[in-house]
């Protein structure tokens, strides 16, 4: 009759969950707070964070002109990046800007994710 | 026969040593030149002949089929998502998005490619980076280069026998459309095998026209329908109308009957304004003009004898050839004829004399085109023998402006649809004139060569930057002018105003002077009658000289042997002074009078 143990052992373990956990909320809450300074600048009409796959994990406008952006600024990356490669083996595209007569598209790639801001800049 | 040679060797002679020994050359054969073979080679002039030793190539050219292209969308749904999500489903998806949420990875590179970001974000806060600098002082001088012309694309008649290109109309909705009426205007001169179709080309393929219209004479006018852009009227040379849907294709959707159309070519057809948009009116040398309807086209609506002296004999009338109608005055309308004398009329007259409102006269030869300035429709252009004028409705006894007497024959002629002051002309040596006349009156601004031969018809497009010319042989070339010629100039309206405000009133000023010098010649003829001694005779110069010479000598010598009888009579009293006699006066005044006769001869 040994309820003792067992009891330490789980609350040993819930313990470092909830070490586990606020580390990660910790990192969670500095990655909510960049992206909200994001989107707070001027100008800024919306933020979408894509994945590899071009599945938008986090974004501010509505569902349907997110899929539309994540599937097509995913594709044009990659594009982007396969051309600088091509010219130059060492080269890696670090950033794109698509500035057009309404507003300005921008996109911050990374090998496993995109961060795209839709901006309109003020003259 | 078998060459046969047998070598001979012994066994025991088998596997001993080559001996090899030198000997001389020998002759084996000795073939000699056959002088007897000479007969059956000619000797050849030597000449220099270049031989490579290459491969023998051949270039080919092979011109693909056309591939067809679509423009398709494609579309979009969400993919990407791993097998076990279901996309549609709200839950899964919030719970993949979570789970990658808290990979470690992913705070990571958002944190980098957060600050990464919002380093550009803020540059574009911060200032334009694609900024336009001088963007307004780019557009304000371009006027100061010279006015051009360019080709921009050729149309050539298919057809073997090519005929003369005898009016071009412009599509109505943006004009990428030209209709061009082909015909042999000379007298007698189409053969049996000359085809009569026209055709309607688009601009972008003048390899083969878009639509053929097959009428049976061959079109001499073809206008497209301002308010239908399918419709089209055509007069033949034959005199009769037919119209044309293209959607229909290129056969006329109806022809006019033989009895009641015109007896000559049709020259002109416009179409009028109307609530139906069906009404048209033509012209034709045979001095009609008639109104129809299109979808009744077997009797004209109504008929004018083009006959100026207002009683519709058909024996006097003048032959119309250029027709002008403009559709901000519906009930006026013009016609010029091939005597030179443009005549204008209102349609809304009760009778067919009252229907003919004046005529003005000018031109030594058939009035080949009529224009209304588009902006100034008092005024209008007519171009015909060597000269292009400009008349104001005001003044009926002359033109107001006209152009120097050309070498050429003009053949056409057009107002500018952006500028007032700026209109064209074509002529018979294949040149196109542009005329400015608030730049240069004497010469036109500018003069392109067009084509060797001479040019017929010419048609400006309504942004007013490309012309069509027709030429002899159904060429018509589709030319941009500079920007200069197109753009309108500061002020430029009123500057034009101005201009054909002060050469009206120095036509009316002129008129009134002839006016009065007419009413002055015949009271002075009156006057003349009753004194018949002296007045009546003219005298020319010489007899005038001589009279008067004799005249004054015999007053001289009077004079000096009148002196000599009183210096006689009265010595003691002083001399007289040698100043002018009595009589002087008197002669000086008779003499004026003569001289007065003189110039009134």
């Amino acid at each position: 009759f040994r309820p003792c143990p067992i009891a330490t052992v789980a609350r040993r373990e819930s313990r470092s969950h909830a070490g586990d956990s606020s580390c990660a909320s910790l990192a969670m809450a500095e990655v909510e707070e960049t992206l909200k300074r994001i989107q707070a600048h001027k100008g800024v009409i919306g933020t979408i964070v894509v994945n590899a796959e071009g599945i938008p994990i986090r974004t501010t406008l509505d569902n349907s002109t997110t899929v539309q952006y994540a599937g097509l600024l995913h594709q044009l990356t990659m594009k982007a990046r396969s051309t600088v490669r091509d010219i130059d083996p060492q080269n890696d595209l670090t950033f794109l800007r698509i500035r057009s007569k309404k507003h300005e598209i921008m996109v911050a790639p990374d090998k496993e994710y995109l961060l795209i801001v839709i901006q309109n800049p003020c003259e | 026969m078998e060459i046969v040679y047998v070598y001979v060797k012994k066994r025991s002679e088998f596997g001993r040593q080559c001996n090899f020994s030198d000997r001389p050359a020998e002759i084996n054969v000795d073939i000699q030149p056959d002088p007897g073979l000479t007969a059956n080679f000619i000797e050849r002039d030597p000449i220099d002949a270049g031989i490579q030793c290459a491969s023998d190539m051949s270039e080919h050219e092979v011109n693909t089929e056309r591939f067809e292209m679509e423009n398709a969308g494609v579309n979009h749904l969400e993919g990407g998502w791993p097998k076990d999500v279901n996309p549609l489903e709200m839950e899964q998806t919030i719970r993949f998005r979570k789970k990658v949420e808290k990979d470690e990875n992913y705070v990571y590179t958002i944190i980098q490619l957060g600050s990464l970001m919002e380093h550009c974000i803020k540059q574009n806060n911060a200032i334009n980076i694609y900024e336009e600098y001088f963007e307004e002082e780019e557009t304000a001088d371009v006027a100061d280069e010279p006015p051009s012309a360019k080709t921009i694309n050729v149309f050539r008649d298919p057809n073997v026998i090519k005929r003369t290109a005898t009016h071009l109309s412009w599509h109505p909705d943006g004009s990428k459309k030209l209709a061009v009426a082909y015909s042999s205007l000379e007298f007698q001169r189409s053969s049996k095998d000359m085809s009569y179709d026209s055709y309607i080309w688009d601009l972008e393929n003048p390899n083969k026209p878009e639509l053929v219209l097959r009428p049976s004479s061959p079109l001499v006018s073809l206008e497209y329908n301002p308010k239908d852009s399918h419709i089209l009227v055509g007069g033949c040379y034959n005199g009769q109308i037919a119209y044309w849907d293209t959607r229909k294709g290129g056969q006329p959707v109806e022809l006019s009957t033989v009895e009641f159309s015109h007896r000559d070519p049709v020259y002109g057809t416009i179409w009028l304004q109307s609530k139906t948009g069906t009404d048209c009116f033509s012209a034709s040398t045979d001095g009609q003009v008639l109104w129809w309807d299109i979808r009744k086209l077997t009797e004209p609506t109504e008929t004018l004898v083009m006959d100026i002296s207002r009683k519709g004999v058909l024996e006097n009338a003048l032959g119309a050839i250029a027709l002008e109608f403009e559709p901000t005055m519906p009930t006026k309308f013009m016609v010029g004829t091939e005597q030179g004398v443009v005549i204008t009329c209102n349609r809304k007259a009760k009778t067919p004399a009252e229907k003919i409102v004046g005529t003005f006269s000018g031109h030594h030869g058939p009035i080949y085109a009529l224009a209304r300035n588009p902006f100034f429709p008092k005024n209008f252009l007519t171009v015909g023998d060597w000269t292009a004028r400009i008349w104001s409705e005001d003044s009926k006894e002359s033109s107001i402006m006209w152009t120097k007497y050309h070498m050429a024959y003009l053949t056409d002629g057009c107002w500018s649809t952006i500028r007032p002051a700026v209109f064209f002309t074509t002529k018979m040596d294949g040149t196109l004139d542009v005329w400015d006349f608030l730049f240069k009156q004497n010469n036109p601004s500018l003069n392109v060569k067009v084509c060797d031969e001479p040019l017929f018809s010419l048609r400006l497009q309504d942004n007013g930057r490309f012309i069509g010319c027709g030429s002899k042989r159904g060429t018509v070339t589709l030319l941009e002018v500079s920007s200069g010629i197109c753009t309108l100039q500061r002020n430029e309206k009123n500057l034009a105003m101005a201009m054909f405000e002060r050469e009206t009133k120095r036509e009316k000023i002129l008129e009134a002077r002839h006016r009065e010098m007419r009413l002055k010649e015949r009271t002075k003829a009156e006057g003349k009658e009753e004194d018949v001694k002296v007045e009546t005779e003219e005298e020319t110069p010489e007899e005038l000289l001589a009279r008067v010479q004799k005249e004054f000598f015999e007053i001289i010598e009077a004079e000096i042997r009148r002196k000599e009888r009183a210096a006689k009579l009265s010595k003691p009293q002083v001399a007289q002074r040698p100043g002018l006699p009595k009589g002087w006066g008197g002669w000086g005044g008779s003499l004026t009078l003569v001289l007065h006769r003189g110039t009134g001869v």
